[in-house]
C-alpha cells in the first residue's frame, strides 16, 4: 500500500522542479510570480473543498493518460465568416490558420508577445488570474500562467465584423497542451470569440478578458465528442461600466471537463451571463464552477446550467454569487438543473450566495430528476416513439441554456449540432 | 430606543406602556441569580471527566465511555469551515461543571428545591409547579394545556414536573443523569447511536463532559399525553454548558418536545455545546421545537454565548417522521445543523427555521437531509434575517443515495437583509445519486420590501412596527409550524431581536 502510494506520489507534478519558459522581461516576471503563487498554494487535492465533487488526480499528474483521437467536427460554424486560428496539440499552426489581420482588431501570438520586453498584455496576463485566488485557490490557472507558451493575444479597438474562431486539433494520443489567451476590449468595442475542437489528451486553457467600458464580449465554446480527453479551463473576466460578458459552453462527452468561470463586475450597469449545456454518457464527468463577484452598483448576472446525464455520467455545478458591500441594486440569478436519464447517474450542486449589500434581488434554484412522465406520455399518445420523445424533451430541457446565445445563426448551428448528436446516439 | 433616554414621550402615554416597551427593547433574561455554586476545577483533564461522572453517580461503563470520548477529543481539531469568526476559545479556561450548592443532596420533590432556584424559573416564566400552564396565553382554551418541564440550571437538572402522570402513560421523562442509573439498558442501547462519539469536535467534547440534559422514552403505541419541555439556563460565569438530550420514540408513538434557553448578560463569552439525539422507530413521530434565546452579546459584540450544537434525528423505522422547528434569535455565534437521517422507507423529515441575527451576531445554521430509504420525503423551509452588522448563513445538505428511490426533497431558503452593513449567505449542497428522486431547491435574498413598509406606515405604524410586521409575515410559514405557546413567544422574539435595527 505504502509502495503504491509512493508510486502515485511520484506521478504528481513536482512544483519545485518546474521551470517557466524564458522570454522578455514582463513575461518572465509574470511567469515567475505565478509559479511562486502556485508553489505557495500547492496542487488541488481530493480533500480540497473546491474539488469535493471532481477528482483532480489526472489533471495534476506529470503525464496525462492516453486519449484516443476522435474525428473532429472541423466543419463547425463553416457558414459564418470568421478569422480562424488553428492550434494543433496546443501549438499554433499558421499554415492552417487565416490571416490575422482585421479591422478594429489586432491579433498576435502569445509566443511572440512574450519575447518582447514590454507589451500591453502585461496588464492582463496573469493579473486577472492572480487576483482570483481568494477566497478559493485556483492552482491550475496559476500553473497555466507560469507555463503557457502559446495562445492568442487580442486587442479589440472597434467592432470587427468577423468573429475570431479558435480551432483546437488533437493529433497525438499523449499530448499535454497549455494555452493562454489574453483579450482586451477597449471602450465601446465588441468581439465574438468562438472555440471548438478537442485540443489534446489533456488541455489546460485560460482566457483572461479585460472588458472595457461600454464593450461587449461574446464567447461561444463547443467542447466536442472527443470522449477520452481531459480538460481544465478557466475563463477570467473583468468588466467595466456598461459592459457585457456573455459566455455559453456546450459539452458533449469528455471523460473529465472542469470549466471554471470567474467574473468580476467592477463598473456599474455591467451584465454577465454565463450559461452551459451538457450531454453525457457513461464515464462522462462534467464540472461547471462559476464565481461571479458584484463589486459595483446596478449590475446584473445570470448563470444558467443544464445537464443531461445517462448511463452513469456525473455532473457537477458549483456556482457562487458574491455581492460586496456597496454593490446595491444587484440582480443576481442562478439556475442549475439536471435531467437524469438513467438511474446510476449522479448530480452534485452547490449553488452559493454570499451577500453583503441589502438592496439586492438574488435568487438561485436547482432541480434534479428524471424526465417528466406526463410529458413523455403526451408525446407517445400522439404517436411519437419513446426515443424520439425523450430526445425532444431533452432538447426542450436544454433550450433555456442554448437561448442564452443571442446570435441567431450561432444558435441555429448549436441546435443543429445537438439534434445531430442526439440522432447519432439513437442510431 | 433613544426616545426613552431623552424622555421624549408623547403626552397621554402612560408609564406602564413606556416601561413595557423599554423592557422589550433589551435582552430581558440578562439578570443573574445570586446563588452559592460548586465548581469543578477549571480546565479539562481526564480527572475532570471522572469527577463529572462521579458527581452524577454514574456506573463504570458510562465513565469509560466519557473517557474514550475525551481521548478522541484530544486528537480532534476545531472545525473552521463555518462562516463565523470568533476569538480562539481557551478550553482550559472554563469550568466544565457547576451546580448550585443546595443541589448536592438531590431534592426528593420540588418542595425541597432551593427557593432561589424556583424563583429563577418563575422569573423566566417557566412553570415548575404542576399547574395548568400558560393560562395567560390567548387561545389556550379554558382547560389550559399541560406541559411537563425539565429545568436545567448550569450543569444539573433542578426538577422535572408531571413525572408521575407521564409514568402512568408509560412515558419516561427524566434528567439523563437519572436515566443512566435507572434505565441503563435503554440508554446503552441508544446513546451515541445517532451522533457517534467521534462525530465532530464539539459532539466529542460533549460526550466527554456532558453533565445533564433530558431523557425521553415513549413506549410503543403511546401518544405522549402532554408536551415535554426542557428549559436550559446558564447562570455561572466562565462555565460551559454541555447538555445531552436523548429522545427515543418507539413504534407507533408520538411526542412533541420543546426546548428553551437563556443566559445572564456578561462581558465574557460562554460556551454551550449540546448534543441532541432522536431515534424514531416504525411509524413514530417526533416534533422538536427550539426557541434559542441565549444572551447574544451587546451591540458591540461583547460577551454572548458561543452555541455549537449537534442535533440529529435518525428515522430508523419505516414511515417514521421527525420535524425540527427552530427559532434562533440569541447567541453571539451559532453553529447548528439539526439533521435527519431518513433510513426507514417512507420516512419523513422536516426542518423549519428562523434565524435572526442583529448587531454583531453570527449564525451559521441549516440542516442535513440524508435520504437512504426509498420513498422518503423531506422539506426544508429556512428564513434568515440579518440586521445591524450581523452575518447569517444557511448551510445545508440534501443527499439522495442510490437506494433512496422515488424520494422527494423540497428546499426553500430565503434571506432578508435589513441595513447595508450585514450579510446573508446561502451554502446548500445537493447530491443526487438516482434518477427516480426529485430534488428542488430555491433560494432568494432581498431586502424588506419598500412598498410593504410604505403601506404599513401609511396606516399609522411607526417604522419599527412596520418592519416587525413585514418580518413576521416573512417568517409566517415557520411560525405556523411551532406549537402554539412557542409561536406566541417566537413572534414577540422576532420583533424584539430586531429592535434598533431600523433607521
Amino acid at each position: 500500500m505504502a509502495q503504491a502510494q509512493a508510486c502515485n506520489q511520484s506521478k504528481i507534478l513536482n512544483l519545485e522542479a518546474l521551470e517557466p519558459p524564458g522570454g522578455g522581461e514582463w513575461a518572465t516576471r509574470a511567469r515567475n510570480s505565478a509559479l511562486e503563487r502556485l508553489q505557495q498554494m500547492g496542487l488541488p487535492g481530493r480533500r480540497d473543498e473546491y474539488w469535493k465533487y471532481t477528482r483532480p488526480d489526472t489533471l495534476i499528474q506529470t503525464k496525462p493518460p492516453k486519449a484516443a483521437l476522435h474525428k473532429s467536427d472541423s466543419s463547425m460554424f463553416d457558414g459564418i465568416e470568421k478569422i480562424r486560428m488553428v492550434f494543433v496539440d496546443g501549438i499554433y499552426d499558421s499554415d492552417a490558420s487565416d490571416s490575422l489581420d482585421g479591422e478594429g482588431i489586432t491579433i498576435e501570438r502569445l509566443s511572440k508577445v512574450t519575447e518582447k520586453d514590454s507589451h500591453w498584455a502585461k496588464n492582463v496576463y496573469g493579473v486577472l488570474e492572480g487576483g482570483s485566488h481568494a477566497p478559493v485557490k485556483r492552482p491550475l490557472a496559476a500553473l497555466n500562467t507560469a507555463m503557457a507558451t502559446d495562445g492568442a493575444v487580442i486587442c479589440v479597438t472597434g467592432r470587427p465584423s468577423k468573429p475570431v474562431h479558435m480551432i483546437y486539433v488533437h493529433k497525438s494520443v499523449t499530448s499535454d497542451a497549455i494555452l493562454n489567451h489574453v483579450i482586451r476590449l477597449e471602450e465601446g468595442s465588441s468581439l465574438t470569440f468562438l472555440e471548438t475542437g478537442p485540443a489534446a489528451a489533456r488541455f489546460n486553457k485560460t482566457i483572461e478578458v479585460d472588458v472595457g467600458d461600454n464593450a461587449e464580449f461574446h464567447h461561444i465554446r463547443i467542447q466536442g465528442r472527443d470522449h477520452e480527453r481531459r480538460a481544465a479551463t478557466h475563463t477570467f473576466a473583468r468588466l467595466g461600466e456598461n459592459s457585457s460578458f456573455k459566455s455559453f459552453s456546450l459539452t458533449v462527452n469528455g471523460i473529465l471537463t472542469r470549466n471554471e468561470c470567474v467574473v468580476e463586475l467592477t463598473g456599474s450597469n455591467g451584465v454577465a451571463h454565463v450559461a452551459g449545456a451538457c450531454v453525457g454518457d457513461g464515464d462522462f464527468h462534467h464540472d461547471d464552477t462559476v464565481f461571479i463577484t458584484h463589486d459595483a452598483e446596478n449590475c446584473e448576472s445570470r448563470q444558467v446550467f443544464k445537464k443531461v446525464l445517462r448511463g452513469g455520467a456525473k455532473g457537477v455545478f458549483q456556482g457562487k454569487i458574491l455581492v460586496r458591500e456597496g454593490a446595491q441594486k444587484t440582480d443576481g440569478y442562478q439556475i442549475s438543473q439536471s435531467l437524469l436519464l438513467s438511474d446510476d447517474c449522479e448530480f452534485n450542486a452547490k449553488p452559493e450566495l454570499e451577500i453583503y449589500a441589502d438592496d439586492v434581488a438574488c435568487s438561485h434554484g436547482s432541480t434534479s430528476g428524471a424526465i417528466d412522465e406526463d410529458s413523455l406520455f403526451y408525446l407517445r399518445a400522439r404517436g411519437v416513439p419513446l426515443e424520439i420523445a425523450t430526445d425532444l424533451l431533452t432538447l426542450a430541457f436544454l433550450a433555456e441554456a442554448v437561448d442564452e446565445v443571442e446570435d441567431e445563426r450561432l444558435k441555429g448551428e448549436i441546435n443543429a449540432l445537438l439534434t445531430d448528436w442526439l440522432e447519432r446516439r439513437r442510431a | 430606543m433613544t426616545i426613552f433616554d431623552d424622555n421624549v414621550v408623547k403626552d397621554g402615554v402612560d408609564q406602564d406602556t413606556v416601561e413595557a416597551v423599554r423592557e422589550a427593547g433589551t435582552y430581558k433574561h440578562g439578570w443573574n441569580t445570586e446563588i452559592e455554586m460548586e465548581f469543578s476545577p477549571k480546565g479539562l483533564t481526564a480527572d475532570i471527566v471522572r469527577l463529572i461522572s462521579d458527581k452524577n453517580g454514574e456506573p463504570e461503563w458510562m465513565t469509560e465511555w466519557r473517557l474514550a470520548a475525551y481521548d478522541r477529543w484530544l486528537k480532534l481539531e476545531e472545525p473552521k469551515w463555518a462562516m463565523v469568526d470568533y476569538p480562539e476559545i481557551d478550553f482550559s479556561d472554563q469550568y466544565y461543571y457547576a451546580r448550585p450548592k443546595s443541589m448536592e443532596e438531590k431534592p426528593k420533590s420540588l418542595d425541597d428545591v432551593d427557593p432561589k432556584l424556583l424563583e429563577t424559573y418563575e422569573k423566566l416564566g417557566i412553570p415548575l409547579r404542576e399547574q395548568m400552564v400558560l393560562a395567560g396565553v390567548e387561545g389556550a382554551g379554558e382547560e389550559g394545556r399541560k406541559v411537563a418541564v425539565d429545568a436545567v440550571f448550569d450543569s444539573v437538572s433542578v426538577g422535572t414536573t408531571f413525572k408521575e402522570e407521564l409514568m402512568k402513560a408509560g412515558v419516561i421523562f427524566c434528567p439523563i443523569s437519572e436515566a443512566i442509573n435507572k434505565y441503563p439498558e435503554l440508554v446503552k442501547k441508544y446513546l451515541g447511536t445517532v451522533v457517534p462519539v467521534s462525530d465532530n469536535f464539539y459532539a466529542t467534547l460533549n460526550s466527554a463532559v456532558f453533565s445533564d440534559g433530558s431523557f425521553v422514552y415513549v413506549p410503543p403505541g403511546v401518544r405522549c399525553p402532554m408536551e415535554l419541555s426542557t428549559y436550559f439556563r446558564i447562570n455561572a460565569e466562565n462555565t460551559g454548558q454541555f447538555e445531552r438530550t436523548l429522545i427515543v420514540a418507539d413504534k407507533n408513538s408520538y411526542v412533541s418536545y420543546l426546548e428553551g434557553c437563556t443566559a445572564p448578560q456578561r462581558d465574557s463569552s460562554q460556551l454551550h455545546a449540546a448534543v441532541v439525539e432522536i431515534v424514531a422507530l416504525e411509524d413514530a413521530e417526533v416534533k422538536y421545537s427550539t426557541v434559542q434565546n441565549w444572551y447574544p452579546g451587546d451591540e458591540n459584540g461583547k460577551g454572548g454565548i458561543y452555541n455549537f450544537v449537534t442535533k440529529r434525528a435518525d428515522c430508523r423505522g419505516d414511515r417514521s417522521r421527525v420535524m425540527w422547528t427552530q427559532v434562533e434569535t440569541g447567541s453571539a455565534v451559532t453553529w447548528k445543523y439539526p439533521s435527519c437521517i431518513l433510513r426507514g422507507n417512507e420516512s419523513h423529515g422536516e426542518f423549519y427555521s428562523i434565524a435572526i441575527t442583529n448587531n454583531l451576531q453570527q449564525a451559521d445554521t441549516g440542516t442535513k437531509m440524508v435520504h437512504l430509504g426509498h420513498n422518503t420525503r423531506s422539506r426544508i423551509v429556512s428564513k434568515g434575517i440579518s440586521a445591524g452588522r450581523a452575518q447569517n448563513t444557511y448551510r445545508g445538505l440534501v443527499s439522495m443515495h442510490p437506494k433512496a428511490r422515488e424520494s422527494r426533497n423540497y428546499t426553500q431558503c430565503d434571506s432578508l437583509l435589513i441595513g447595508d452593513k450585514c450579510g446573508a449567505h446561502t451554502v446548500p449542497y445537493i447530491e443526487v445519486r438516482n434518477n427516480s428522486s426529485r430534488v428542488e431547491h430555491e433560494a432568494t435574498t432581498s431586502k424588506v420590501d419598500d412598498e410593504k413598509l410604505f403601506y404599513c406606515r401609511q396606516r399609522g405604524m411607526d417604522e419599527e412596527e412596520a418592519v416587525a410586521l413585514v418580518v413576521n409575515g416573512f417568517c409566517r410559514e415557520v411560525l405556523q409550524a411551532l406549537p402554539m405557546e412557542f409561536a406566541m413567544e417566537a413572534q414577540q422574539l422576532v420583533a424584539i431581536s430586531l429592535e434598533g435595527s431600523v433607521g
